[in-house]
């Protein structure tokens, strides 16, 4: 029986009285439609379903609990080398502090620019957003759609030289920042896009991200090194024929992180990857929520994501692979595993597969485990000291979901920031 | 007397399970000097492997009674690793399988977490990748088992070839080989004695444990050791491997009841 959902209408007015909803502009209509969509579902609350491992509260709240400025985060992804630097500033883009953004193959603009009457983000500003609210209600980015401040509107039309970096800065502390980019890869178009810093005390995002037929997608993001600033981010994805889209996400600290992957493989043979590798101690929290739709033919899908927990800290997965009737040779692969450190950490883990076509491949695993003592005791015996050896054994451990990155600088980027944070977070 | 500074010196050793009241060691006596090549043999299960486990430092057992020590390094004392930077090394029996970890990685990190606990400096990238080539080459040991992850997908012969690349490595003073025959073809056999006898020197000394006269025709033993539900029951010359070969343990066991 349908259990009719309770919508939190009070909390929900609550926020958005708070928030001015833009009237002017190519994106006010969907704005709007977001708003409407919105008051619809209702803000999550603890009662809800797909929020049953992560409490929503500090999310929902009016105004985003202070997080002091952490000015000790790791450099930007790829610093000092070939990028386009894109830098926002408590959610705001900072012209002075960014690269030129003119490049070849690509055209990029502000969501806050509105003296555009017509954009050709308009087509597309929401609509995968919607799409995804269906079969789950993702609320929060409903939220950012209808009243993000800023963002990046990407169009790609050929092969940049170079990624497009965004740095996200901080200097307040009780930034409250709401952003939305908008991405568009034409056809046989390829773009890596970075992401890293400390963002804001509290940060929503909306990121679609549409690739076209023989398009390719390379995403890679580190979240802020910041333990008390709180994320809920949303991917959108829609890919076409032989596309590939592969995002991956490092999340080291932060009591509260929710980030959510919604994909759909609508044309035949696309490629999605998305993977994420995080450390948490203490109070840390982190949730993935994946949703990947099968669609088409001969598709391939994996969904890697690895969690290395210590102090009592919390990671959460919930990941579906849904095969839509003929999506046939779909090959799907799911995997979320979390390394324990200590008996007082937890992973709490909702691995969910719905097939409705009949030749398909699919497998999904999750497991929980501690250090593997032979495994230590072995390299100890070698000369390694325990804690070395628990560290080799920890990124050894990380490795499989870092290897879905493809470029190696970054992979090293990756392993360098992970090496860092268990140096700095001994036993 | 440098040559005596690396003296095993096993003493009256009483072992038994943390987990289970099970004494398995009761009361093991020996002695391996520098430059000399002991072999332990015994029936299955008389323990052998508890011996070198106990004495590398593998968590689990208890010592209740007796003394290790490696020269004047009370071996009992210290930790897993103090005890390999000592001079202490173990070829598994069942070297373990470490995935994600490059075989490669592993072994540069042991030389120099090797060296640097003993205040030597630590060899260069080039300069470790120069010498390993060098001896994983004599050993028969490819470049893509190198760079492999640790023992994942090594053939049992690969695995103890692997563990004595290892040795070589890292030139300890005092190894034990714990069935490192066992899995070995004719070949192999003879490659990994090759290895061992190439490690052979004065101040170096061996505890070889196996249950086949074979490898000892390969790796010349100074001493022979029968150890029996355990304790070290007899000890002799490399003729005593030889009377095992041929007549099991029946005798021995019996002349000592
Ligand atoms: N962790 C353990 N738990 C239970 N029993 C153990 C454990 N470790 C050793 N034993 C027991 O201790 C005894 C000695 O074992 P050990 O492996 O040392 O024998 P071994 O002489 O090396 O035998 P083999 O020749 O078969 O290798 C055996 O009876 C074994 O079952
Ligand atoms: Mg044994």
């Amino acid at each position: 029986m349908a259990v009719k959902k309770q919508i939190n209408t009070a909390e929900t007015e609550a926020r958005i009285d708070t928030l001015d909803l833009p009237q002017d502009g190519w994106s006010a209509a969907s704005r709007a439609d977001a708003l409407t969509r919105l008051r619809a579902m209702g803000m999550p609350g603890r009662r809800d379903e797909y929020w049953k491992f992560t409490r929503p509260d500090a999310l929902v709240q009016v105004s985003a609990p202070v997080a002091e400025v952490f000015d000790n985060d790791d450099a930007p992804l790829m610093d000092g080398q070939p990028c386009l630097r894109a830098v926002f500033v408590d959610g705001v883009f900072d012209a002075d502090a960014s690269d030129d953004l003119a490049l070849e193959g690509i055209e990029i603009s502000r969501l806050a620019d509105t003296s555009a009457d017509i954009h050709w983000a308009q087509s597309l500003h929401g609509t995968l957003e919607t799409a995804g609210q269906t079969p789950v209600a993702r609320p929060l980015a409903a939220l950012v759609t209808a009243f993000a401040t800023d963002g990046l509107l990407i169009r790609v039309t050929g092969n940049p030289s170079k990624p497009v970096n965004v740095i996200y800065n901080r200097t307040s502390d009780d930034a409250d920042v709401m952003l939305h980019h908008v991405v568009k890869l034409e056809q046989g178009a390829s773009l890596t896009l970075l992401e890293s810093g400390p963002a804001a005390a509290r940060l929503g995002t909306v990121m679609e991200v549409d690739v076209a037929d023989n398009a390719a997608f390379h995403h890679v993001r580190t979240q802020g090194r910041d333990h008390q600033r709180l994320a809920a981010t949303h991917v959108f994805g829609r890919l076409g024929t032989e596309s590939t889209f592969k995002s991956f996400t490092l999340t080291a600290n932060g009591k509260l992180t929710r980030n959510e992957c919604v994909l759909e493989l609508t044309g035949d043979d696309a490629v999605a990857h998305v993977a994420g590798a995080c450390v948490g101690d203490g109070d840390f929290h982190h949730d993935d929520t994946v949703f990947v739709t099968h669609d088409a033919v001969n598709c391939e899908s994996r969904q890697v994501f690895k969690k290395v927990l210590r102090n009592g800290a919390t990671g959460v997965f919930q990941g579906k692979i849904l095969v839509k009737a003929g999506a046939q040779k779909t090959d799907g692969y799911q995997i979320s595993q979390s390394l324990l450190l200590d008996g007082d950490s937890q992973f709490l883990a909702k691995p969910e597969l719905e097939i409705y076509a009949d030749d398909v491949a699919c497998s999904h695993g999750s497991t929980s485990g501690a250090i593997d003592e032979e495994a230590l005791f072995y390299l100890r015996s070698r000369g390694v000291p325990e804690e070395a050896a628990t560290n080799l054994l920890t990124l050894a451990f990380l490795a499989e979901a870092v290897q879905e990155i493809e470029n190696e600088d970054l992979r090293a980027d990756i392993e360098t920031r992970m090496s860092g944070w268990l140096e700095r977070h001994r036993s | 007397m440098k040559k005596e500074t690396y003296m095993l010196k096993i003493n009256n050793l009483h072992v038994q399970l943390e987990e289970e009241d099970k004494q398995i060691l009761k009361g093991v006596n020996l002695e391996v000097e520098p430059g000399k090549v002991h072999a332990i043999m015994g029936p299955n299960g008389s323990g052998k492997s508890t011996l070198s486990y106990v004495l590398a430092g593998r968590p689990g057992y208890e010592v209740t009674e007796g003394t290790a020590h490696l020269g004047d390094v009370d071996l009992l004392d210290i930790e897993p690793e103090e005890r390999a930077a000592a001079g202490l090394f173990l070829a598994f029996q069942y070297p373990v399988e470490i995935p994600g970890v490059g075989n490669m990685t592993f072994l540069r990190t042991a030389v120099n977490a090797q060296r640097k606990a003993r205040g030597e400096v630590e060899m260069s990238a080039a300069e470790f990748l120069k010498v390993i080539r060098e001896k994983a080459k004599t050993l028969k040991i490819d470049a893509d088992m190198l760079k492999r992850p640790v023992n994942v997908g090594f053939s049992g012969g690969e695995k103890k070839r692997n563990e004595i690349l290892q040795m070589a490595m890292l030139e300890p003073k005092m190894c034990i080989l714990d069935e490192t025959d066992s899995g070995l073809d004719v070949d192999a056999m003879k490659l990994v004695s090759e290895g061992v006898n190439a490690l052979r020197d004065e101040g170096r000394g061996f505890l070889v444990i196996t249950h086949y006269q074979r490898l000892l025709d390969h790796i010349k033993p100074d001493v022979v050791h029968i150890m029996a539900d355990g304790r070290i029951i007899k000890t002799g010359g490399p003729e005593l491997a030889l009377e095992v070969e041929n007549n099991g343990y029946a005798d021995i066991l019996s002349e000592v009841v």
